[in-house]
């Protein structure tokens, strides 16, 4: 097998996707490393969700070269799901579930053993300190718990890498810290986190950046270097640097 | 690798059971979905064989009596003092008979033979006429069923000089074959699997989509036809027990005999399921919202069939091409099979063509299932 050959968690190589005449992701070429917090920035409609279903194996990219977690993007998508994790802003759980069905179903859809979901389930219930709502049905959380647990449930199945696509949407700015505390915890433990967000704030707790403008990656670098190339203070203005040139897209 | 396939499917199963384990859970959770599910079955096998034949009371009759003599006037008293019936006096001849049905003053008409006495001392039998409107095909059965009851009882009461036979003679008028007969259990069958296949499943599975959950599954090592087939095992299983229901009640309250091979019975019931589940899915498939599965299943689907399968308006009397469009609808075929096999007590030999043509509809509905799935898959 060439995962353990590969030091890279997601290599793409001009990656392309059209959809008809529509160019969605135009050759976009990056490589993440192992245990890396990935940003990957844009405005609406600049073609990254396109890149990340292609990442997942959701989609199958009409050129170039991917892999992910050391298997390719066109042939080995089965592989790819088992060894990422996904959350999705849209995505809270099943409300009508509760906390802890909520975690055997995911972890049961992963092929988890009963023995294995059990154990590691109370041990996150007890960390994410849910051990009295453990049996109340999600819908009832606040919204930051509902985003915290999402994220828990993401990653319970110890994946090489984790996609988050704009996971702390709608959470206040309290939540969103903590929800980026469990997030430096998992790349701690060696799980790529690829992550997705509007919050420019959220950018500067990135190791590397890079923002996509009409399906290419405009910029690609930790924080620190962008702001130092655009010659500004915050990431807020290398965006707009970046993105008001753009000619999709209405965010 | 013998072994590493067998490792696989058994994670497909584990895979497979978390998730209908999971499905029962929603399903249960929601109780008001769940009376519905459950109630609804219930409340229209009692409705519509209740409330439907109890209308027999004190319905208008006119008996014709040509004899005038102990026996029909003995006749006569019989039938009036039952609750069922009131008898009009009027004497009346044969033909108006015909007016009085018109103008909706009677709803039936008994009519005895002048030498009704005579005969029945000379011959021991005799035969008296029984009419009745059979525009309302079920109080018309009924009506018929009472009638020829009471004469028969009192052909066999005792008190009579000797044992004679009235052999009452039956003519339906204006709908003499009867179509469209209430037989309205296999209508039943058929509604109420058609909406909990069709509609429930549609939306359960659009439900995920609009949640956003089916991204999420879609992401995990479930396959995707798998993550389909799971949500749809429940509702599967749901079917079978309002089936069963259904089934039961038509026995046992409303006196209705299966009179075919139950197996046989269940087996065309598994096929019909099937043939409303692959539909529900592909409504799922072709819909992005709750509300527009709903209204799909609802109005695209649900009120046609039960208009088009015969169960409410007979085929025969429709326009052509409604009875050409009536072919199309999986309904209808599974309603002649159940009321073949349950009414007529039919065998395999006479429906073979209704289930070849509703197996041939589900693998046909099956590949443009998996077709336009895997085009969402790839296109989005």
């Amino acid at each position: 097998m060439s995962t353990t050959a590969t030091p890279h968690s997601i290599v793409a190589d001009g990656l392309t996707k059209r959809f008809g005449d529509f160019v969605a992701v135009d050759a976009v070429s990056f490589r993440v490393n192992k245990g890396e917090i990935f940003g990957f920035l844009g405005a609406n409609g600049a073609g990254k969700t396109t890149a990340i279903r292609m990442l997942c194996g959701l989609s199958i990219p009409t050129s170039g070269k991917g892999t992910v977690a050391g298997f390719d993007v066109y042939t080995q998508t089965e592989r790819i799901k088992r060894n990422i994790g996904y959350m999705s802003q849209k995505f809270s759980l099943y409300e009508d579930l509760s906390v802890t069905e909520n975690i055997e179903f995911f972890a049961g859809i992963y092929g988890l053993s009963r023995d294995r979901i059990r154990t590691k389930r109370e041990e996150l219930i007890a960390k994410l300190g849910l051990v009295q709502e453990a049996d109340k049905l999600v819908g009832a959380l606040p919204l930051g718990w509902k985003q915290k647990l999402a994220f828990s449930v993401a990653v319970f199945h110890q994946p090489q890498i984790v996609f988050l696509d704009e996971p702390t949407g709608g959470v206040d700015p309290v939540t969103r810290r903590q929800f980026w505390d469990l997030i430096y915890e998992a790349a701690d433990a060696g799980i790529t986190v690829f992550v997705t967000t509007h919050y420019l704030d959220e950018a500067e707790y990135c190791d590397r950046v890079s923002i996509m403008v009409d399906g290419r990656i405009a910029a690609l670098d930790t924080p620190t270097e962008l702001k130092k190339q655009f010659g500004t203070g915050t990431m807020d203005s290398v965006f707009y640097e970046l993105a008001r040139g753009a000619k999709r897209g209405g965010a | 690798m013998a072994t590493q396939g067998k490792k696989k499917r058994s994670a497909h199963l584990s895979h497979l059971l978390s998730f209908v384990r999971k499905e029962f859970r929603h399903m249960l959770r929601d109780r008001k979905t769940l009376l519905i599910l459950f109630g609804m079955p219930v409340v229209q096998v009692l409705l519509f064989g209740f409330v439907l034949s109890n209308e027999v009371k004190e319905t208008r009759i006119i008996v014709v009596d040509q004899a005038k003599d102990a026996v029909s006037q003995a006749l006569i008293e019989k039938i009036e003092a039952s609750s069922y019936f009131t008898v009009l006096t009027d004497s009346l001849p044969p033909t108006g008979i015909t007016d009085a049905f018109r103008s909706g003053r009677i709803k039936a008409a008994l009519v005895l033979p002048a030498d009704l006495q005579r005969d029945l001392l000379h011959d021991g039998r005799n035969t008296v006429q029984i009419l009745t409107d059979a525009t309302d095909i079920n109080l018309a059965q009924t009506i018929e069923g009472y009638l020829t009851a009471i004469i028969t009882d009192f052909s066999l009461a005792d008190g009579m000089a000797a044992p004679y036979v009235i052999v009452p003679e039956t003519r339906m008028l204006y709908n003499p074959e009867l179509r469209g007969a209430p037989n309205f259990v296999p209508g039943v069958m058929a509604m109420v699997l058609l909406l909990v296949c069709v509609m429930m499943t549609a939306v359960a599975i659009v439900k995920e989509k609009e949640l956003g959950t089916m991204e999420v599954l879609l992401v995990s090592p479930m396959r995707p036809a798998l993550v389909i087939i799971s949500k749809a095992i429940p509702y599967l299983i749901l079917s079978f027990i309002n089936l069963l229901a259904i089934l039961l009640l038509s026995v046992t309250v409303l006196d209705l005999p299966i009179r075919g091979s139950l197996p046989l019975l269940l087996a065309e019931s598994t096929l019909f399921i099937t043939t409303c589940l692959t539909l529900g899915i592909l409504i799922s498939i072709v819909t992005a919202s709750q509300q527009a599965a709903m209204f799909a299943s609802l109005i695209g689907l649900l009120l046609p069939t039960m208009m088009l399968s015969g169960f409410m308006f007979p085929i025969e009397n429709m326009p052509l091409p409604l009875q050409v469009l009536s072919n199309a609808a999986p309904s209808r075929w599974y309603y002649v099979i159940v009321k073949d096999i349950m009414i007529k007590g039919a065998g395999f030999s006479s429906i073979w063509k209704e289930t070849a043509v509703l197996s041939g509809m589900t693998l046909f509905l099956f590949a443009v299932c998996l077709k336009k799935f895997n085009i969402r898959l790839s296109e989005r």
